[in-house]
């Protein structure tokens, strides 16, 4: 066996709790979240940056949580699925989700959520071309994509009204 | 297979200095790894070599874009997402802005950097051929002495760089040429996002009256490096843009470029394509006088048979 490194302590705020643990530095930030955190919400499909099922914010920015290595997240604000309720409350990108059946067997959503919460920061009001480009990087084997576009939509129509 | 988590080191200097004291004292030993989008890749497969990464990420002296007189100078960590939200790279630099927002999707592009596209030094990227026809400079920073060379000439072979074990690429130089140039860009992979190019053209020209006045065009994925092709450059300098000069620079472009079958294509597949593209910029350079030239040029007969 290879000789071991030293573990690390790494600092970083997780949906608003501040979280500190002692780290291989190259560990994954997925698998933090999975496993020292329990932030099961987090998916892994393809382990390689493809997929978008692992995304997560970091400091507002869109990432794959699997091509992260730990260390870098030093000091960072991360915000996972399981941040973007507000209690019970759904963010209206979750309600749209499920009011127009952009989920289905769900392993996608998480990362395909987190992306649309993503774009609206950025876009307040995106086109249908903003919407695609915005969640390229997000792959879903079971809708199809139209019901996840039409959510978005439909979410943006629902922050718009409210405002 | 995963790689062995405990056997992996990864360093965070805090500043630049400390970085590079680091390399001069342990040259060779430590790899750079700035957004990670290409080296977790091979982690995850198991299949890096290296043990120890010197993390680079947080240096604030490698991350932004200055706009000067006569230069855009952006640090090796700019991102895909911040040469996308810089006025001046879209208005000036277009095709590296193209390129930028061809590359994954917006998570990698927010994580993704340009000297980590550079150094990854895969023939398959797709800002070196919009860097090469820009004339990009590289700053190589070294603890002792840094230097800059041109980008053209940086790929020495396949995978190989002119950089030194104890040198990190520190900045990249776009020269502002002042010049008005068409300019063309366009990657072919297997569909629109996310996929690896199998051939990737850029292209500058100036055109006075339907001659070329200047043109530079590079490609990837068509050599071992991405390569500058100054022989077909030369053909078409000072010709009137038409079929015989198409002809030439297509005849010029097969001899200069040396592309391969992999699992992505086929030897055949990238030089017809490659062709393909150069007649297609050359036809975006003059659309209007051309038409009736063109028409009876082979490609653009078939185009209009088409229904
Ligand atoms: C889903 C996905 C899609 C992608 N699509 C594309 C695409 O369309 N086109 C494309 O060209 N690429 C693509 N890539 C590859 C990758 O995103 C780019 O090559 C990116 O620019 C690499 O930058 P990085 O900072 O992440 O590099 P890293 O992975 O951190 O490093 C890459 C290499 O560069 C070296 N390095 C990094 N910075 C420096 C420096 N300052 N000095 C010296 N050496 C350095 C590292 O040692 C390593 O060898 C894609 C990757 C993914 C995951
Ligand atoms: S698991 Fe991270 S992108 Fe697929
Ligand atoms: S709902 Fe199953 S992959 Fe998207």
């Amino acid at each position: 066996m290879p000789d071991a490194v030293a573990k690390t302590t790494v600092t970083c705020t997780v949906n608003g709790k501040q979280r500190t643990l002692r780290v291989y530095p190259m560990a994954r930030l997925l698998d933090v979240l999975r496993e020292e955190w329990q932030l099961t919400g987090t998916k892994e499909g393809c382990g390689e940056g493809e997929c978008g099922a692992c995304s997560v914010l970091i400091d507002g920015e869109l990432v794959n949580s699997c091509l992260v290595p730990v260390l870098q997240v030093e000091g960072a604000e991360i915000t996972t699925i399981e941040g973007v309720a507000d209690g019970d409350r759904l963010h209206a990108v979750q309600e749209a989700f499920i009011s127009s059946g952009g989920a289905q067997c769900g392993i996608c959503t998480p990362g395909m959520i987190l992306a649309a919460v993503n774009l609206l920061e950025r876009v307040p009001d995106p086109g249908e071309a903003e919407i695609r480009t915005g969640l390229a990087g997000n792959l879903c084997r079971c809708t199809g994509y139209t019901k996840i576009f039409a959510a978005v939509v439909r979410a943006c129509q629902r922050t718009q009204a409210k405002a | 297979m995963r790689s062995f988590l405990p056997a992996y080191d990864l360093q965070a200097p805090r500043s630049l200095a400390e970085a590079l004291a680091l390399l001069e004292r342990e040259p060779g030993v430590w790899k750079p790894f700035a957004g990670g989008t290409d080296l977790m890749v091979l982690f995850e497969a198991g299949a890096l070599p290296q043990r120890k990464f010197l993390g680079l990420w947080h240096l604030s002296e490698l991350r932004d874009i200055e706009v000067a007189a006569d230069a855009v100078t952006l640090g090796a960590l700019a991102t895909y997402t911040q040469i996308l939200g810089n006025a001046t790279l879209q208005r000036e630099f277009p095709l590296l802005c193209q390129a930028a927002r061809e590359t994954g999707g917006v998570a990698t592009q927010n994580r993704g950097t340009l000297g980590g596209n550079i150094a990854n030094a895969s023939p398959a990227a797709d800002s070196p051929p919009a860097l090469l026809v820009y004339d990009a400079e590289l700053e190589l920073v070294a603890a002792r002495r840094s230097r800059w060379v041109s980008y053209q000439g940086f790929h020495t072979a396949y995978k190989q760089m002119d950089l030194r074990p104890e040198e990190l690429i520190g900045r990249i130089r776009l020269p502002r040429s002042g010049k008005s140039w068409k300019q063309y860009y366009r990657k072919v992979g297997t569909r629109k996002a996310q996929a690896i190019s199998k051939v990737c053209f850029a292209g500058l020209a100036e055109v006075e009256g339907g001659t070329v006045r200047d043109i530079r065009i590079a490609l990837g994925s068509v050599a071992p490096t991405v390569i500058r092709c100054v022989k077909t450059e030369a053909v078409l300098k000072g010709q009137k843009i038409g079929a015989a000069a198409l002809d030439a620079a297509k005849a010029a472009l097969a001899e200069e470029i040396s592309p391969i079958d992999d699992f992505r294509s086929t030897a055949r597949y990238r030089l017809r394509v490659a062709q393909n593209l150069l007649g297609d910029f050359l036809l975006q350079l003059n659309a209007s006088t051309l038409k009736n030239d063109w028409k009876r040029h082979a490609t653009y007969e078939r185009f209009d048979r088409l229904p």
